[in-house]
């Protein structure tokens, strides 16, 4: 659905992105991560159609960026949120909706059955005809989602949707991304909230100027520190930690009652473990699959780039 | 080119422009000013002198002077109507950070400035108009009993109103759109959009000073001149126009 292939930006001698090549599949919900400056915002653009490229390729669905008349077709094919939510504030809700649809050629009747569904989804309806300036910042950005989706849109931008949201509205914005996904949209995300990119994305891509990693945040979080097996002991004895070394594998003890054990093969080493365990007299309360949260996988991807 | 995705863009700007009050007073006020304030000038001035029959024709000479450089204050004011809206256009879809979500839509630039356009256009055309209706009927009704005729509406005024304020105003309208896509700020646009009144002050200048004479055949010379510069305005609206620069460079 969407393709790059050293996709490259410069802004003078200013690279923002660099050799970016990705492939995010139909239906399926990508995060972009990355820092401030990294080049995400950049990428939206570009894939949106609304800066060129330096070099490089893109394609989404079957239109090659770049190619105007192209670019035409994706516009159509693709909604697109912005960082900033760029509503009119002087115009009502319906009124700021039904311009859009218009742009996008919507028919009459499907703008009036778009407009209508979708904010009775986010619970605005009522308040329809409220000018948007009178909206809480939750509730533009709401809308702001909505303008993008007026078109039925195969595809979805999403620049930082929840920044700036109170944790109330981050949770009804990230629900109704949900919503999208079961409606098998492909949805592009940019954030900075690892946590909501860990929960709605089927993949993730870290950007630092440059692609620094890409995967499933399970296969993002195991690629920092591999899989490891936490057990919660009543105590750590010596004969605890003995019977783990005598086994070969190595472990850090963590609060004074948790071993943390490095495993390749959990599935198949776990129960040796707790066998050699138990007979070492330890009396175990708790097992669980420990790995890097997504946070430090990030954190640690970035430093490294820098 | 879509003409009604243009209409759609217009029909948005005229509900933004209807709610921004510097618009409203400058739609209303400026026509009001000149349309009633000359007239109450003129009366004034001949409103309850008597005229003695033997400088008749020489008044009648010098009122004819006097009422088609008034009338060309209306060439002027539709110089100087659009230039509010005008600037806005651009500059003000950025600062409401509107004109991204502008742009990702099936929208192209030349719809997009179409748009803009007649959104300058039509109010400040509309204004024109009626101001200088206003204008003419207080006019006559200052002057009819003195001249002895309805003085207005004449091929003078005719083709002011019909042809050159029309032009003007898209020369006006195209002059602060441009200049709008090319400056980051209002007040900027509005300056830079003002210039335009410039070549239009010399002309009425002109007109004062008795060194051109405003008859329909010089008027139609200049109308001719300022339709050559709108289709030139339109052609250069579109290639200066660059929407990357402006959603990347502008802060």
């Amino acid at each position: 659905m969407i393709e790059t292939s050293n996709l490259t930006r410069k802004f003078g001698d200013v690279t923002a992105v660099e050799d970016l090549t990705l492939h995010v599949g139909e239906g399926e919900v990508f995060g972009f991560l990355g820092p401030n400056g990294a080049g995400k915002t950049t990428t939206i653009r570009m894939l949106a159609c609304l800066i060129s490229k330096t070099s490089g390729e893109a394609r989404i669905a079957d239109y090659e960026i770049g190619n105007s008349a192209d670019c035409q077709k994706i516009r159509k094919i693709i909604g697109l949120v912005p960082d900033n939510v760029g509503l009119y504030e002087d115009l009502s809700a319906y009124r700021n909706l039904d311009f859009y649809g218009r742009l996008y050629e919507c028919s009459d009747a499907q703008r009036r059955e778009q407009i209508e569904y979708f904010l009775k989804m986010l619970e605005l309806w009522d308040v329809r005809d409220r000018p948007v300036r009178t909206f809480s910042k939750g509730m533009k950005q709401k809308l702001a989602i909505v303008r993008a989706l007026i078109h039925d849109p195969q595809i979805l931008f999403l620049d930082e949707p929840t920044a700036n949201l109170d944790p109330e509205f981050q949770k009804t914005v990230r629900d109704f991304i949900l919503e999208l996904k079961h409606e098998k949209r492909t949805i592009f995300l940019n954030t900075h909230n690892l946590d909501e990119a860990q929960r709605i994305c089927d993949r993730i891509g870290i950007l630092n100027t440059k692609l620094v990693a890409e995967g499933t945040p399970e296969q993002l979080m195991e690629s920092l520190e591999g899989r490891k097996t936490q057990v919660q002991l009543q105590q750590v004895t010596p004969a605890v930690t003995g019977a783990v070394e005598r086994l070969g594998l190595l472990y850090v003890v963590s609060s004074g009652n948790r071993l943390v054990i490095d495993v390749s093969d959990p599935e198949k080493e776990n129960p040796g473990i707790m066998e050699a365990i138990v007979a070492a007299g330890g009396h175990i309360q708790f097992i669980t699959e420990k790995h890097a949260t997504l946070e430090e996988v990030y954190l640690k991807l970035v430093r490294d780039e820098q | 080119m879509k003409l009604w995705k243009a209409w759609v863009i217009a029909r948005k700007d005229f509900s933004t422009f209807r709610t921004k009050r510097y618009v409203i007073y400058s739609l209303v006020v400026v026509p009001l000013l000149i349309s009633i304030g000359l007239p109450i000038l003129i009366w004034l001035g001949i409103g309850n002198a008597p005229i003695p029959p033997s400088q008749l024709p020489a008044i009648i000479s010098g009122l004819n002077d006097v009422f088609n450089a008034f009338s060309f204050l209306f060439v002027m004011l539709a110089g100087f109507l659009p230039i509010s809206i005008g600037a806005y256009s651009i500059v003000g879809e950025k600062l409401e950070k509107t004109l991204e979500p502008l742009l990702a839509t099936p929208t192209t630039d030349g719809e997009i400035l179409l748009g803009k356009v007649i959104a300058a256009f039509l109010p400040s055309v509309s204004a024109v108009y009626a101001g200088a209706v206003i204008f003419m009927v207080l006019m006559d009704a200052v002057t009819s009993a003195k001249l002895g005729y309805v003085y207005f509406p004449n091929w003078t005024v005719a083709v002011i109103l019909l042809i050159t304020v029309p032009l003007t105003t898209i020369l006006s309208t195209e002059f602060s759109v441009i200049t709008s896509a090319r400056v980051s700020d209002a007040r900027a646009a509005q300056q830079f959009g003002a210039l335009i009144v410039l070549p239009l002050a010399a002309i009425y200048l002109a007109t004062e000073i008795a060194f051109v004479s405003l008859t329909p055949a010089n008027l139609l010379i200049i109308s001719a001149i300022i339709l050559v510069i709108d289709a030139l305005l339109f052609s250069l609206s579109r290639a200066t126009f660059r929407r990357e620069e402006i959603l990347t460079k502008w802060k």
